[in-house]
């Protein structure tokens, strides 16, 4: 008998991945202007770092709601005893309204169809909890966000089957894809109960078309299964096309109050639209009481601090702040992804185009020696450990193809975002010319043997030449 | 199409301990707007020394504000997620558990893991130590929430050690022993004890014999002991609080990987009243056990604006010092209160030194000893005295008649008002024969004043109609 438990000692927890030792590695070496310029500079963190400013600027302007006070009244005696698991309901009605907010308004919520949780990690083990049994599997169209590994399946004992997305038509979900993942669970004797999606997607940094989005509703009804939509990025959509939520193409297609209305679940934070992932914030939405019942219930292992609830129910209800914040975050999070993808192009590196996110899917492929994954990882190591950039391959998100590398933008400031840019620069025109010097080794190799006398331009070739004999 | 665990009722709530908390919902009671309302008293909550902690928070607006020494700390507080906790207040904490320990035993905040408030940290624990299918071992009277906490969905199951009022509800060698044999015959692989210490509902401190009975027991068996000390910083009069950690150290109880089988587990929401901030933690000295459960808190953090201001509280060492001696003193005034009140009505509680409530004696008002009675009296005393008070079969007790009593979530005033109560009720039951009587509160009050001099009566009621001038 093991002195602990199964779960203790495996390692299903999914943190040996590349993603998070990645984080290791800048842990031990971080970027720093002043004291440490040559450090790893970290580009594996979908934080958004940009608007702050704001936050703190209303925060100075609202000292009661920091300050356990209402209408200059202390409310801590009623604060540091609230641990309902119901929340706070000023909260909960800010938090649906700045959902319905971010959506363009189309769509409304019902405060009592929220369950908060202590961050979207919490969220999204408590409906695995709630949907599925040990051994039940949940379909997730590739690449995923990596957490997802131990959030889903770590103690749920939940499988997970990719549904194979690839480049040729940008990595969007198809028909055929849903179908395939779906056989293949049955080949592997594992009940399907649902999929989830992130929209907009981690780590594509793209909003769901109209058209998936109808196809996994069609699927989901004809498969008698649920949808959990994870949309957690849902307020960093700073370009066109707009953010369509799950919830809006329901309501087109006068799904309300059907079977299907009750299967479909939202998962929300305020961990990337606020930047404030510290505060673990995070919320299920489900039109499923039963759904809705239990997860309150399990919501008692993740409450939200009672103290956080308040700060962020008085920011929330502040309209004219949200209404501005939601407009200058998404204009600065467009200047800077802006700024990352000239940059790229600037060193010959294409990505996805998105138009949501914290970060970009970018397009190494060309820079590997092989089109494999063993190659992926020989370049991630040396853009790691050499070029000094924690960028996150994509064999961690579970990606199909080799080559291609979520990288994020909005965690830093400009000047190490430049600083980054450049370093890329420098290491694929390193790469570039050892390829071209490589190439003309190769080139000058066949004419040496056919010709006797060859002068050499290159020294270093001719050193090699040397060594050869 | 959902869970068995979303559609079943493993959660544990339809338990009396629950149901008498939403009969009380619907009908509060409140002194001025709601005087013949239900008082709560099934809820362990401290709200004894409020004043002194807002006066520290009034003292110090900068650590609300989320600035030190004058400078905002919000965007680095936004951002901290790190699940080994903000090492401010992981130093803190190991320092505030040695005092409340009497500075006898040392924690090292390297083996301190936060979680979202004790609930979480219990059930963190058990995914660490247990595996779905296998059993813990819990000595009863239990609190009720364990049922949830420890079993829902860990697929875990709870095997009770009885203790019996005969000895005080200690627990014996013979009790442990019988309910691992208990275990063994269900088929269940026994993997822990699970202990309250200070004990919730009993209100009692476990004596150095029994905490060695636990060590003996788990050494034997080669089995985790979990120490469940929320309630430590609760601990109002003697025999002083003897943590498992302390047991542990006696060279009698020797064994090479005892160590790594002890956990104890923590939170503010009983001593510091602050169960609204979830602030829980595990300690243990196994490595595997610090390093799986870290990552598991991921499922549950504290909040980094939380974590702060705490950290802050808690290094400021003359006020916790001076809160702790203050509130142990609150507590106890408030609990001699409860007894001494309880006395005058003929009931007995179990003789206590910590806690949050009493356990007390109402075996000789049951019509039968049964826990049907028990739970006929439960409704009496809900419906008609207006008492939320919690029965102890939903505590698991062996013995019908127990309920747990709190007195450290309302003022003077109202309990006051309680015992009032509890005194009618007891005087009706000794004159009306049982509880065979259903007699509604109102309609009983105006009985009583049938039977007093009609000068009482108008001395007995205020022009607001309050009744607390009886006696």
């Amino acid at each position: 008998m093991g002195l602990l438990s199964r779960k203790a000692t495996c390692n299903s927890h999914g943190q040996d991945s590349s993603y998070f030792l990645g984080w290791q590695e800048y842990e031990k070496n971080p970027y720093d202007e002043v004291k440490n310029p040559r450090g790893i500079i970290q580009m594996g963190l979908a934080e958004n770092q940009l608007s702050f400013d704001l936050l703190e600027s209303w925060l100075a302007k609202n000292p009661d709601a920091a300050g356990f006070k209402r209408d200059g009244q202390s409310i801590f005696k009623e604060l540091a005893l609230f641990q309902d698991y119901h929340g706070l309901p000023a909260f909960k009605k800010a938090l649906v309204d700045f959902m319905a907010e971010i959506r363009g308004n189309k769509v409304t919520f019902d405060p009592n169809n929220i369950v908060l949780t202590a961050g979207a990690t919490s969220a999204n083990e408590t409906l695995m909890f709630c949907l599925a049994e040990q051994g039940d599997a949940f379909l997730l169209p590739t690449p995923y966000y990596p957490g997802f590994d131990r959030d889903l399946k770590w103690r749920t004992g939940v499988e997970i089957v990719p549904i194979e997305c690839t480049s040729s038509n940008r990595f969007q979900i198809t028909a055929s894809a849903l179908e395939e993942a779906y056989e293949q669970a049955q080949r592997k004797n594992l009940r399907v109960k649902g999929v989830l999606v992130t929209n907009p997607s981690n780590p594509l940094g793209t909003t769901m078309t109209r058209d998936e989005l109808d196809l996994l509703v069609n699927f989901i009804t004809d498969k008698e299964i649920h949808l959990i939509s994870d949309e957690i990025y849902s307020g960093t959509v700073f370009s066109s096309p707009a953010f369509v939520s799950i919830v809006e193409v329901l309501k087109d297609r006068n799904l309300e109050n059907t079977q299907v209305w009750e299967r479909v679940h939202i998962v929300y934070s305020l961990s990337k639209d606020l930047g404030l992932p510290g505060f673990r914030v995070g919320a299920i939405y489900s039109n499923d009481p039963i759904v809705v019942a239990a997860a309150t219930k399990m919501s008692s292992f993740g409450l939200v601090s009672s103290q956080t609830q308040y700060l962020l129910s008085a920011m929330l209800s502040d309209k004219k702040f949200t209404k501005e914040y939601i407009a200058k975050n998404h204009k600065r999070l467009r200047k800077r992804q802006s700024k990352l993808v000239a940059g790229l192009e600037k060193a010959d590196i294409g990505c996805l185009e998105s138009n949501a996110g914290l970060f970009c899917w970018v397009d190494m492929r060309h820079l590997l020696s092989s089109d494999t994954f063993e190659a992926e990882m020989e370049l991630w190591k040396k853009i790691v450990y050499d070029v000094k950039l924690n960028i996150s391959p994509g064999s961690s998100c579970h990606c199909s193809e080799p080559g291609w590398f979520r990288v994020c933008f909005a965690n830093m400031s400009e000047d190490t975002l430049t600083l980054a840019m450049q370093r890329l620069k420098s290491f694929v025109g390193s790469i570039a010319s050892k390829d071209r010097s490589h190439q003309e080794l190769k080139n000058s190799r066949r004419k040496f043997r056919t010709k006797w006398v060859f002068r050499l331009s290159f020294q270093s070739f001719h050193d090699r030449e040397q060594d050869e004999r | 199409m959902l869970s068995s665990r979303a559609s079943c009722n493993s959660h544990g709530q339809d338990s009396p301990y629950f149901l008498g908390w939403q009969v009380y919902e619907k009908n509060p009671f409140d002194q001025a707007v709601n005087p013949t309302g239900i008082i709560q008293m099934g809820l362990a909550e401290n709200q004894l020394s409020f004043d002194l902690v807002e006066s520290w928070l009034r003292k110090n607006p900068d650590v609300m504000g989320l600035n030190k020494d004058g400078e905002s700390v919000f965007r680095e507080l936004a951002l901290f997620q790190d699940y080994h906790g903000l090492p401010a207040l992981k130093n803190e904490l190991v320092e505030y558990m040695a005092k409340t320990r009497g500075n006898k035993v040392k924690f090292d905040p390297k083996n301190l893991v936060l979680a979202a408030g004790a609930t979480s940290a219990n059930e963190t624990l058990i995914f660490c130590l247990v595996d779905p299918g296998q059993a813990i071992l819990l000595p009863t009277p239990y609190y009720p929430g364990f049922d949830r906490d420890l079993k829902w969905r860990t697929g875990v199951e709870i095997v009770p050690v009885d203790c019996w009022s005969s000895n005080g509800f200690r627990i014996t060698m013979s009790a442990l022993a019988d309910a691992y044999r208990r275990a063994q015959k269900l088929n269940l692989k026994v993997k822990g004890v699970l202990i309250t210490n200070p004990s919730n509902p009993l209100g009692t401190t476990m004596t150095r014999d029994e905490l060695n009975h636990l060590i003996t027991f788990a050494i034997a068996k080669n089995i985790h002991i979990i120490s469940d000390e929320v309630f430590s910083g609760t601990v109002f009069d003697s025999p002083g609080f003897i943590s498992i950690i302390e047991a542990a150290m006696d060279p009698n109880l020797e064994s090479p990987d005892l160590w790594n089988r002890i956990h104890i587990v923590y939170s503010l929401s009983k001593d510091l009243g602050l169960p609204g901030f979830r602030v829980g933690m595990i300690y243990s000295n196994n490595e595997t056990v610090v390093s799986a459960a870290t990552k598991m808190s991921s499922f549950g953090l504290v909040s980094s604006q939380t974590q702060y201001v705490l950290s802050n509280m808690l290094a400021n060492k003359k006020f916790i010092g001076k809160y702790m001696k203050e509130n142990q003193k609150r507590l106890k005034r408030k609990k001699e209160m409860l007894v001494s009140g309880l006395r005058k009505s003929g009931i007995e509680c179990l003789k206590s030194n910590a806690g949050l409530f009493c356990w007390v004696d109402i075996r000789r008002l049951l019509c039968s000893d049964t826990f049907e009675a028990e739970t006929k009296l439960w409704k009496t005393i809900l419906w008609d005295v207006g008492l939320n008070i919690s029965p102890g079969g939903s505590f698991h007790c062996s013995e019908p008649g127990w309920f747990r009593v709190c007195f450290a979530n309302m003022s003077h005033a109202t309990l006051q008002v309680a015992l009032r109560r509890i005194k009618d009720f007891v005087q009706r039951w000794s004159y009306g024969g049982g509880i065979g009587n259903k007699i509604s509160y109102q309609q009983n009050m105006s009985n009583l004043n049938r039977k007093l001099p009609s000068n009482w009566v108008r001395k007995l009621y205020s022009s607001e109609g309050d009744e607390q001038d009886i006696g």
